[in-house]
């Protein structure tokens, strides 16, 4: 890896980059090899050990403490470097002009938005003085305006000499940042490749020896046979200052047999909660929420999952797995009441053992077997097992959450078949993503959501990543046209 | 795949080993601080553990604490801290026994119906804190505690002549009346004291335990809670009724931990009804593992100690040192599963990672050489 570079590293999801990003952060003991840090041969003992080499982690899954300002969070655990009080505020102006972040001190990390605050977590490990950056799939929560931005943040780091070690599935994203890039798979390096020469199919081969999938669905199967129906949903949660504000306003729409209804938006506009109260997790202030003709509005989670709602939770690890119980009660999980889990009120475990080696070869699940712990799965395997689950019980509306996310290349390929598949026997799925490319291509029909409300739709088959992305963040509403002439978009930037 | 499951058996079984040795160790560097001969004094107890009375005592003393190992184990499966088994065990016992001494039906009716008046007590007074958990959000642990004192004054104030209570015949001692002769559990004719009964309700209660929590729906949904309440959630699992429903089956069990003492031996609750169980049961369940055998062999290890030191203080030494064994151990045991648990995981997880990995080459080998 050499310095000032932005060094990308791709490879299917369980191939090892997470692995490799922890030996170098020293959350994890390598059994053999050395790491060199500017020549010398380092070894990590914990996080600590990887700061003071200078090397520093930006985590998906941002590690910030809403309540307090920019300012708290950076000097948080680092008090020594520059106190707490003025010299810290001056020490991150001044990062924050060296790389134009563009980050204040003194706003409330609640207050900011998902770039905002990833742009913190990136001034929190340049403060504590990092020369190497690693960055764990930053663009998974932003939305393509913000990728751009962000991209910019990086080649400022890069041209003040900073390393960076991008960790990506978006091939597309990798080939536009990066300097190199290092393919790994099943653990080992497979290749590397220029950027500048490769092509977005090369690179997928490289990862798994195929071709790219591609999410688009071929022919329409919308039929006119209404199967889900959300009519005027409103629902109010109390924040926790008190205040009661509406998470979902107006929400209504329709769901054919047969037909994809994509949701586009930016993470936290009320996706979740949308989720929530259509599995009947939570209680509607109003609207109806309607089943193949009948009104399950007040019908409890089992029941509802019982009618034929399967669902791919967003957050597979609270919401679709028990990590420590061996697959096959995972196999039971949100269907303990069905077949072939039980019988009356016993459970079966010889016939849910024998489905679960049924899902686990027909989904192609990366196992040893069914009784590890769900925990000893890579994501993506996690995943397969899931939508199997969920594949086998019949579901009339399937929820996706983030189906792909996470999930490598060949995996996804899979969930997109699997999805198309039974949307061609008449299915009707919510489709929710971050992922624009995987909307537009599996969707029959896209709505966008903006602060719990739907406030935009747009035709799947004429719409760009970028006119959706100005959707999601509140600039644009109606129905999304194709633009004749891109004058507006190029004033916006 | 039964590899992997002879050595989740091993680990199983390592962690309460590592704890009881450690404790053990620990113990015996107490007994030598305080100036004692450590290995003697274990030689003491253990003599004196296995003779034939000593070992009907400890059957008898590990029925009841079966009992509360389970009553404590089914909160513990659902994440809830039920402390307040003892107060519900108590204040169940107490009045089963006032009950039971009032009437004078035909054993085969009166026996079920003490049973039962005490596993509706048991159950009532650990539902209250079900419900202020669910509908207010008040910590079951901080409920159950409080629940425990009241249960403690309630007993003290119906525990007195005129009221519940009773002065027996040489006007020294406060009881409920005592059960007839009809309401007396049966007994083994065991030499040379006999074996309760109430061992059998207790095997029996064993066995529910077991089926109940893995082989029903039920159980599934009351586990899933445990593991993860929002997975539980999604997966349909109403978990305030999970909640409530929990409490009230860990506190009809609790109602029987007093059963053994008052249908077997006393036939009376009085001030000198044991007291405590409750929290001997946490112990008992965490040694258990929440496992119906596990529990069952933590009660029996409780009674073997509580019987060895007995003798110990006999033999000059403090009596004091069970309770330093005890509370050792329980240390031990739950650092000693923490540690096992978390290094199980990893180790599945690398062996997980093998596996795969040998499997992808092999088939890539397969590849080339195709």
């Amino acid at each position: 890896m050499r310095r000032g570079t932005v060094h990308a590293l791709v490879g299917e999801n369980g191939a090892g980059k997470s692995t490799l990003m922890k030996i170098l952060y020293g959350m994890q003991k390598p059994d053999e090899g050395t790491i060199s840090v500017n020549g010398e041969p380092a070894v990590f003992h914990n996080p600590g050990d990887a700061i003071d080499r200078g090397i520093g982690m930006v985590h998906q899954h941002f590690m910030l403490a809403d309540y307090l300002t920019v300012l708290e969070n950076v000097v948080l655990g680092s008090e020594k470097l520059h106190g707490i009080g003025d010299k810290a505020r001056q020490k991150i102006r001044e990062i924050s002009d060296a790389y134009g972040l563009g980050v204040r001190p003194d706003v409330l990390v609640e207050d900011l938005g998902v770039a905002d605050r990833q742009r913190v977590e990136i001034l929190k490990v340049l403060y504590r003085g990092a020369r190497i950056l690693i960055l764990d799939e930053p663009t998974a929560v932003l939305v393509p305006q913000e990728v751009d931005a962000l991209f910019d943040n990086l080649r400022e780091l890069k041209a003040e000499g900073l390393t960076v070690i991008f960790i990506s599935h978006k091939l597309g994203e990798v080939l536009s940042v990066a300097d190199d890039i290092t393919v790994i798979r099943r653990g080992t390096t497979v290749g590397s490749a220029d950027p500048k020469t490769v092509t977005t199919k090369q690179l997928a081969e490289l990862m798994v020896g195929s071709e790219l999938p591609s999410p688009e669905t071929r022919e329409s199967t919308v039929t006119e046979v209404p199967m889900l129906t959300v009519d005027g949903l409103r629902l109010t949660a109390t924040d926790p200052d008190g205040v009661v504000r509406a998470v979902l306003d107006g929400v209504s729409f329709t769901i054919h047999k047969g037909e994809v209804l994509g949701i586009a938006g930016v993470e936290g506009n009320g996706q979740s909660e949308l989720v929530e109260a259509v599995m009947g997790m939570r209680v509607l202030d109003t609207g109806t929420v309607t089943l193949d003709g009948d009104d399950i509005s007040r019908t409890p989670t089992r029941r509802r999952r019982e009618a034929g709602i399967g669902v791919v939770p967003e957050d597979r690890h609270r919401h679709g797995l028990l990590l420590e119980a061996p697959l096959w009660e995972n196999r039971i999980l949100g269907h303990v009441s069905e077949k072939p889990n039980s019988k009356g009120a016993f459970l079966d475990l010889k016939a849910a053992r024998a489905d679960t080696e049924r899902i686990v070869r027909e989904y192609d699940v990366r196992t040893p077997g069914i009784e590890v712990t769900a925990a000893s799965l890579s994501g993506g395997n996690q995943q397969k097992l899931i939508v199997g689950r969920e594949m086998s019980h019949q579901p009339k509306l399937l929820i996706a959450a983030h189906p792909t996310r996470g999930v490598d290349v060949g995996a996804q390929a899979q969930i997109w078949d699997q999805i198309r598949e039974a949307r061609r026997e008449g299915l009707a799925v919510l489709l929710i993503s971050a992922d624009l490319d995987e909307l537009i291509g599996l969707s029959d029909t896209l709505r966008v959501m903006y602060r719990g409300r739907l406030v935009a739709d747009a035709d799947p088959a004429s719409i760009t990543p970028e006119e959706l992305g100005s959707a999601m963040t509140g600039a644009a509403t109606g129905h999304l046209e194709h633009p004749a002439d891109s004058a507006p978009e190029d004033e916006a930037r | 795949m039964k590899k992997f499951d002879k050595e989740r058996v091993l680990l199983g079984l390592a962690a309460p080993l590592l704890a009881i040795v450690a404790a053990f160790l620990v113990t015996a560097l107490v007994l030598a601080a305080t100036g004692k001969e450590p290995f003697s004094a274990f030689g003491i107890m253990f003599d004196y553990g296995v003779k034939s009375d000593s070992q009907v005592y400890i059957i008898n003393k590990a029925t009841t604490y079966y009992l509360a190992g389970l009553a404590v184990a089914i909160g513990f499966r659902m994440n809830l801290f039920n402390i307040g088994v003892d107060g519900q065990y108590r204040l169940a016992a107490f009045f089963a026994a006032a009950l039971g001494g009032a009437l004078t039906l035909p054993g085969f009716l009166q026996i079920p119906l003490i049973i039962i008046t005490a596993m509706i007590v048991g159950a009532m007074w650990a539902g209250i804190a079900g419900v202020l958990k669910v509908t207010r959000g008040v910590s079951e642990v901080v409920a159950t505690i409080m629940l425990n004192m009241i249960a403690t004054a309630i007993i003290g104030y119906l525990l007195q002549p005129g009221r519940l209570g009773h002065l027996d015949s040489a006007g020294t001692k406060v009881s409920t009346t005592p059960l007839p002769e009809s309401a007396r559990f049966f007994d083994f004719p065991t030499q040379p004291d006999p074996v309760w009964g109430f061992l059998i309700v207790a095997v029996l209660a064993g066995v529910a335990y077991w089926f109940t929590l893995s082989r029903t729906r039920f159980g599934f949904d009351l586990r899933t809670v445990g593991q993860s309440g929002s997975a539980a959630e999604a997966s349909g699992v109403n978990v305030k009724r999970m909640v409530v429903t929990s409490m009230l089956i860990s506190g009809a069990m609790a109602g029987l931990i007093g059963m053994p003492t008052l249908l077997n031996d006393s036939y009376e609750y009085s001030g000198d009804f044991p007291v405590g169980i409750g929290f001997t049961g946490i112990a008992i369940a965490l040694l258990g593992r929440n496992h119906p055998v596990g529990i069952a062999l933590g009660a029996l290890l409780w009674g073997f100690l509580e019987r060895g030191t007995g003798k110990l203080e006999f033999e000059g030494y403090d009596k004091e040192i069970v309770g330093v064994i005890q509370g050792v151990i329980v240390l031990c045991v739950v650092i000693a599963y923490e540690v096992v648990r978390r290094y199980g995981l990893k180790r599945q997880q690398r062996q997980v990672g093998e596996k795969l990995a040998a499997q992808a080459r092999n088939s890539d080998n397969q590849e080339v050489s195709a």
